[in-house]
Parts: structure tokens; C-alpha cells; sequence
């Protein structure tokens, strides 16, 4: 069984993200690390891979620096990575995003396909779905517990009023949540042996993909505005009656 | 002073990222509860089991086969992320001994299973209660018997004897008095401590903080030929070429405290507000935080250097001591200053500050003391007279 996983270069979730004002494009001129949330997701492909066999693709567009994040997969344990990072890609919106992933999975032998839900600078959350559309086969989503038999695969996927468990057959795309294991940290042997790993690096022709680039996507965006800023909360005084107000409040808003 | 190039430099970002993960599991109060005297064993083996510990070992003895800088980095990180590196760190570099003047059946018997975890040799008994810079002082003895030797005499700080299949020992095959260098007639031996019995008993010393120290008593301890490492009376020498490695990786652990100390201390002073105001905007709380960092880097550039020397296997003697006298004061500069800017915070255990305190004032006085440095510096680097040596 072999799995790809789709694993994005972020700026570090640790420093606070600034926004481009001339592209509205995130600043990504700092250090770029290997998505959070796709550890999850190169975890979930190894772990697939340790039970049936097979091995896990990793599969990145973004800046030539990408390859850092690629190359901490492959410690981690992924047998090869493939990184696309044409100049003419820069600045690509979810879409062509996810043109270029699909012609670049398309190339692989891959049964299951793994991404995170969202990623964790530009979380528009569609990628997956999108991919799932481009390669024609079910995007299964928000998976929290993954298995597979035989051609069979089964998810527990979080919704917002519980779990539902969602059976697919292979060939799929997965996207998982964080917390759907613990994703492992790259041992020595990790280390020194992802440097001896296969790396691809296509370029768009190579996936003959025409015109795909940042000027021509159909997306812009336009305007960024700031979040509203939440309304001042009620500090209630304790004067013998807080606890009931406040009992009142929550059931007056259906909490309880 | 030329500075040169670290070895393995392409690798040291990613090594130190995986060992700030792996030790992110592995918090303040992980370290904390094994206060006063247990054993971090859950964090040594998973250390291990990542190959953390066999960096140093060759490849072909199913290690990973990289330098000291390297290495040092890991130990580096391992104090940097607030855990105590010296619980484990002997580990990675007693068994250069065994690698340099062992036998092949020895090398292979022994090194790959050290790399893997399955055995573990991190204790080495040179110190006696009488004898401890001045180590061709030493009176534990080994005496010749059909087949094997035979150990008398007592160790003091013996560390992690507990936590280690093996141990590395000098003893005299050839009394002080009959030898006409102090320095001859001593030997190396590797004993297994799972088969010692009745004849050796490990008594647990307790220190200032916790490391897991003890002392040996070698009552008529009998070992085979097999035991013995090298030639017999050239045993301090092989001491000797041990040393700068482990003064490097000891610079490495001192800064990875400096920068924990100068982390938590600019952080702290940048929160706590004081006559409102944040403490650290006054400059006896700054300036100090300041020069601490100040000697850590400049520290951190001796270790560097002395480490790319002993990779470029070059000589490194002087560079090494430097780095480990440097490193250790200024790590200490830098407790102070934590401590100071914690006010009474600084002794409440669950800040860290105290612990780690309490860790990084060993590196003053061991596993060699300053003043030996100093000592080396001014008699074999600047060619001053001797106080120790002939
Ligand atoms: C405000 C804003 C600013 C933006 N700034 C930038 C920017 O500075 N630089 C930039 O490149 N894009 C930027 N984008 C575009 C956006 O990041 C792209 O659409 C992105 O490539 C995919 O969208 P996403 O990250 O929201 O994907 P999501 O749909 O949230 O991602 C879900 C999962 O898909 C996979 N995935 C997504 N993208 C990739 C990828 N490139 N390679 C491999 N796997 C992937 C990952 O597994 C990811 O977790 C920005 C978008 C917005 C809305
Ligand atoms: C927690 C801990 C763990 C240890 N672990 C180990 C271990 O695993 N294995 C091991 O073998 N040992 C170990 N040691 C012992 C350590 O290496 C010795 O304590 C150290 O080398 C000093 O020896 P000493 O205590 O006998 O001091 P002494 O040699 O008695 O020195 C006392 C003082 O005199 C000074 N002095 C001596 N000679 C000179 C000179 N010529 N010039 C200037 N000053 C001088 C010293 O610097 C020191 O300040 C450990 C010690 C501690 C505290």
C-alpha cells in the first residue's frame, strides 16, 4: 500500500504572521518549517505503511527552502519526496494549488493520499477536497482515527455534533485532524539517512501543466481587513445574586 | 585565531531540532520529580532509542559515526531545553576508550551494544577519596591471578554506577613506589557490572543535585584477561586522549545552560512588573542578564572552534580547556543573573531556576576543576612552572 502525503512549508506558527499590503500575501521571508499539522499526517502515512506495507511519498510546492520540511519527512521516515518550486508558481491561490499537487500525485503509486484539515498559514481548508476532485476518487475528511482493509478504508470523522464513521474504497484522499496520533520526531539514523533518499524536483513542464502561475489564477484577493474586535464582555459583581445571573445568562443563551 | 568551519554543519540544524523535540517531552516537571535522587531513565532510553547516545560510535559498530561537534550539539540542546545532559552524556563518549585502545574481540563484543542502548557504559571510576586531580595518586589496585586480575581499593564519585552494565576503572598494576614515572603503571579495566557479586558494593552518594553519583568498594573484585583495555601501565595516557572530547562536550552543556539561564532570565524581566514597571527595564536587572549572554557566546565561540579542531584532528588541548573553563564560568554568571532577576521566585522549585542552578555550579569543580585548568593553561600551554605533572 502506498501513501503520498501532501506537506506544506510554513513560516514558523511561533512567530506572528504578517501580511504582504501590496500582494496580501502572507510574509514568508523568515524561517519556513514543516507544517504542524502535517507531522500528523506523514505520521498517519507511516503508520499505514509499517502495518500493510508500501511506502509514503512526500509531496510539497513552495519555495526552493521547502526542502527543509521535505527533508524532515524523510527523517522522519518517508521514502521519497518530491518538491516543486517553480518561480512561476509563486503566489499560485488553493486551486492551482491543488492542479499542481494532483499532477504531481498522478505521477506516484499511491492507494491513499494524506493531508492536513486546513494548513496553518493560509487555511482556506480546501486543498484536500479540491485534490480529491481533480484526481476523481472521495476525499475523506476530518478523519481523527484511521484503518484499512483490504481495499477498505475506514474513518472516524469529527463533525461538530459528534463522530461519524465513514467507509471508502481505495483509492482515497484523507484529510486528517491534529491529534489523530503522535507524530514522531526524526531520529539520528532519520537524520543522517534522508539524505540518501530519492527527491524529485519537476518542474511545471514535467507535469505538463501549462500556465498555472500566480498571474493567472483566478483568484485575487482584494482587500484584508481586521477581525472585529469582540465586544466587552459583562463582569458581573458579586452582591449575593452573582451565581444566579449568571446561571440565567447561560440559560438564556441555550448553554444550559 | 582563525575560526574554522563546524564539521557536519548541513546536519547540526536538523540535529538539534530533533532533540528540542524529543526533549519538549520531556518538561521542567518531568525533571523536577525525579528530585532528589531518581534516575531519569525514561528520557535516557528514549535518548537511546533515537541513536542520540551512539552519535560518536563508528558506523560500522552501528553507530552513527559523527564527530564531537556533533555530539556536542545534542548535549547542547538537551541543557538549553532544561534538562540535565550530564545524567546521560557518558554514555556517548566513555565507551573512546574501549574504540581507541581496545581489542577487536572487545570492540565488537561491546560497541554495538552500547550503540543500541542494550548495554550501557556511562561509569568511570578514576576519583578517590584520596586522590582526585592529582589522579596518579590513585591506590585502588589490581593484582595479577591465573587468567584475569584481581581489584582492591575504593572510588568516590563514581557516577551512575547504578544505571550502567560496565564500568570503566584505573587501577595501579605496578605500586607508586616502584614505578620511576608517576604516570606509569597504571591500567584500565572494564568491568561488568552485572556479574561483580559480593566482591564490589556501590554505595549512593548524595550531592547537591541530583546525579546519580556513588561510591565503589573493590573488595577482592576478580575480572578476566578480557577485562583489561590496551597495554598493561599505559592506562593514564589512554585517560589522557580522552579528555578534550570530553571538555568540548562539557563547554557544549555549559552553554546549553547559559542560554537557558539568559532565555528564562530576559523573559521573566520582561514580565514581572515592579514598581510599575517591568523589572527588566532597570538596569541592574538588564545589565547583568546582558553580560551573562555576552560570555556565553563568546564561550560558545571557543567550544566551536575547539570542536572543529578535534574533528580536523588537529590539536585542540588548549582550545578544549578554554572552552570548558569559559563555558562553565559563564553559564554560572548566567545562573546568578536567573536567579537574581527571580528575586524569591528563583528558589521556588517550580521555576526551574534553582534546579538548574544547582546543575550547571558542578561544571566549576567536575568533572575537572578550574583551577587544573588553569593550571594546564599555565604550565603546558604557556610554559610557566608546574603544580601538577612532571
Ligand atoms: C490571506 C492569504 C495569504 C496567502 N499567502 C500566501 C503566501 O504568502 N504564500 C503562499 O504560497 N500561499 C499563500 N496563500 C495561498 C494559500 O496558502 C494557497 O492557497 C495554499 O497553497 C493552499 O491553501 P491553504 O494553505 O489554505 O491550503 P489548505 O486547504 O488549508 O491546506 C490543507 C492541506 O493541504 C495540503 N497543502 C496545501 N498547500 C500545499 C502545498 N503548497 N504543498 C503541499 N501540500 C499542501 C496540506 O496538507 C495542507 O495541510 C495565501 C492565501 C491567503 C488566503
Ligand atoms: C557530582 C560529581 C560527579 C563526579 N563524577 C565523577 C565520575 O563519574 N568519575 C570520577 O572519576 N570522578 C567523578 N567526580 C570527581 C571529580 O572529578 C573530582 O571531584 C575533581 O576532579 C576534583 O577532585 P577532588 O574532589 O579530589 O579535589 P582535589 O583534587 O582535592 O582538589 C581540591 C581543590 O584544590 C585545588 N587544586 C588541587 N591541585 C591544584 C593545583 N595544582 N593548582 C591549583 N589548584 C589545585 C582544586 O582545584 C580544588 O579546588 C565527580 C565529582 C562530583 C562532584
Amino acid at each position: 500500500m502506498n501513501v503520498v502525503v501532501c506537506i506544506k512549508q510554513v513560516p514558523d506558527p511561533n512567530s506572528p504572521g504578517q501580511l504582504d499590503p501590496s500582494t496580501h500575501l502572507l510574509k514568508r521571508d523568515g524561517e519556513l518549517v514543516l507544517d504542524p499539522g502535517d507531522e500528523f499526517g506523514v505520521e498517519a502515512g507511516l503508520q499505514l505503511v509499517e502495518k500493510h506495507g508500501g511506502q509514503v511519498t512526500v509531496v510539497s510546492m513552495g519555495p526552493e527552502r521547502g526542502l527543509d520540511a521535505v527533508r524532515k519527512a524523510l527523517a522522519m521516515g518517508a521514502a521519497k519526496g518530491v518538491l516543486i518550486s517553480d518561480d512561476s508558481l509563486r503566489g499560485s491561490d488553493a486551486l492551482t494549488t491543488a492542479k499542481v499537487l494532483a499532477a504531481a500525485i498522478r505521477k506516484q503509486d499511491f492507494d491513499v493520499v494524506i493531508t492536513a484539515t486546513e494548513s496553518t498559514d493560509g487555511y482556506t481548508g480546501v486543498v484536500p477536497q479540491m485534490i480529491a476532485g481533480l484526481l476523481d476518487i472521495p476525499a475523506v475528511t476530518f478523519a481523527k482515527s484511521v484503518s484499512v482493509e483490504g481495499d477498505k478504508l475506514t474513518a472516524q470523522r469529527q463533525t461538530e455534533t459528534g463522530i461519524e464513521v465513514v467507509e471508502a474504497t481505495l483509492p482515497v484522499v484523507l484529510s486528517v485532524t491534529a491529534g489523530v496520533n503522535e507524530p514522531r520526531y526524526p531520529s539520528l539514523k532519520g537524520i543522517m539517512g534522508a539524505k540518501q533518499k530519492p527527491l524529485d524536483r519537476p518542474g511545471p513542464a514535467d507535469l505538463n501543466l501549462e500556465d498555472v502561475g500566480g498571474a493567472s489564477t483566478g483568484q485575487r484577493i482584494t482587500a484584508i481587513d481586521s477581525a472585529p474586535e469582540r465586544a466587552a464582555g459583562e463582569i458581573i459583581k458579586d452582591e449575593g445574586e452573582a451565581a444566579k445571573r449568571i446561571v440565567d445568562f447561560l440559560a438564556d443563551k441555550k448553554v444550559i | 585565531m582563525t575560526v574554522l568551519e563546524p564539521r557536519h554543519a548541513e546536519e547540526l540544524p536538523e540535529i538539534r531540532q530533533a532533540v528540542a523535540e524529543l526533549c519538549s517531552r520531556f518538561g521542567g516537571s518531568y525533571w523536577r520529580d525525579l528530585e532528589p535522587d531518581s534516575y531519569p531513565e525514561r528520557f535516557v532510553r528514549e535518548l537511546t532509542a533515537q541513536g542520540w547516545l551512539g552519535i560518536l560510535i563508528p558506523e560500522q559498530y552501528g553507530g552513527a559515526g559523527l564527530g564531537i561537534t556533533a555530539a556536542s550539539v545534542v548535549l547542547e540542546e538537551i541543557n538549553s531545553q532544561g534538562g540535565n545532559a550530564a545524567a546521560c552524556h557518558a554514555q556517548m563518549y566513555t565507551m573512546g576508550t574501549v574504540l581507541r585502545h581496545g581489542s577487536d574481540t572487545q570492540k565488537q563484543r561491546w560497541l554495538p551494544q552500547i550503540a543500541d542502548g542494550t548495554v550501557r557504559l556511562q561509569a568511570f571510576g578514576v576519583t578517590e577519596p584520596t586522590a582526585g586531580s592529582d589522579t596518579t595518586a590513585i591506590t585502588t589496585s589490581a593484582e595479577r591471578i591465573a587468567g584475569g586480575w584481581r581489584l582492591r581499593g575504593q572510588k568516590a564519585f563514581t557516577s551512575r554506577a547504578q544505571h550502567s552494565d560496565l564500568m570503566l576503572l584505573i587501577a595501579r598494576t605496578t605500586p607508586l613506589a616502584e614505578v620511576s614515572r608517576r604516570r606509569d603503571g597504571l591500567s584500565v579495566f572494564l568491568v561488568d557490572l552485572r556479574q561483580a557479586g559480593l566482591q564490589m558494593t556501590i554505595r549512593p552518594m548524595r550531592t547537591l543535585m541530583n546525579h546519580a553519583t556513588t561510591e565503589v568498594f573493590l573488595d577482592g573484585l576478580e575480572v578476566g584477561d578480557e577485562a583489561l583495555i590496551g597495554e598493561v601501565g599505559e592506562g593514564f595516557g589512554y585517560i589522557l586522549d580522552g579528555m578534550n572530547a570530553e571538555r568540548i562536550l562539557i563547554a557544549a552543556e555549559c552553554v546549553g545552560d547559559g542560554h537557558w539561564f539568559v532565555r528564562t532570565a530576559a523573559a521573566y524581566a520582561s514580565n514581572r512588573e515592579a514598581f510599575g514597571r517591568a523589572i527588566g527595564a532597570n538596569q541592574g536587572v538588564q545589565f547583568p542578564i546582558a553580560r551573562a549572554y555576552a560570555a556565553v557566546e563568546a564561550a560558545d565561540l571557543m567550544r566551536w572552534q575547539a570542536a572543529a579542531l578535534f574533528d580536523a584532528g588537529q590539536r585542540c588541548g588548549a582550545e578544549a580547556n578554554m572552552a570548558k573553563l569559559l563555558a562553565s564560568e559563564a553559564s554560572w554568571q548566567a545562573a546568578n543573573a536567573c536567579l537574581d532577576t527571580h528575586g524569591g521566585w528563583g528558589f521556588a522549585a517550580e521555576y526551574d531556576v534553582e534546579r538548574k542552578f544547582r546543575e550547571t555550579r558542578l561544571y566549576l569543580n567536575a568533572p575537572v576543576t578550574n583551577n587544573l585548568v588553569l593550571a594546564f593553561l599555565g604550565q603546558n600551554v604557556l610554559g610557566m612552572p608546574r603544580s601538577y605533572g612532571g
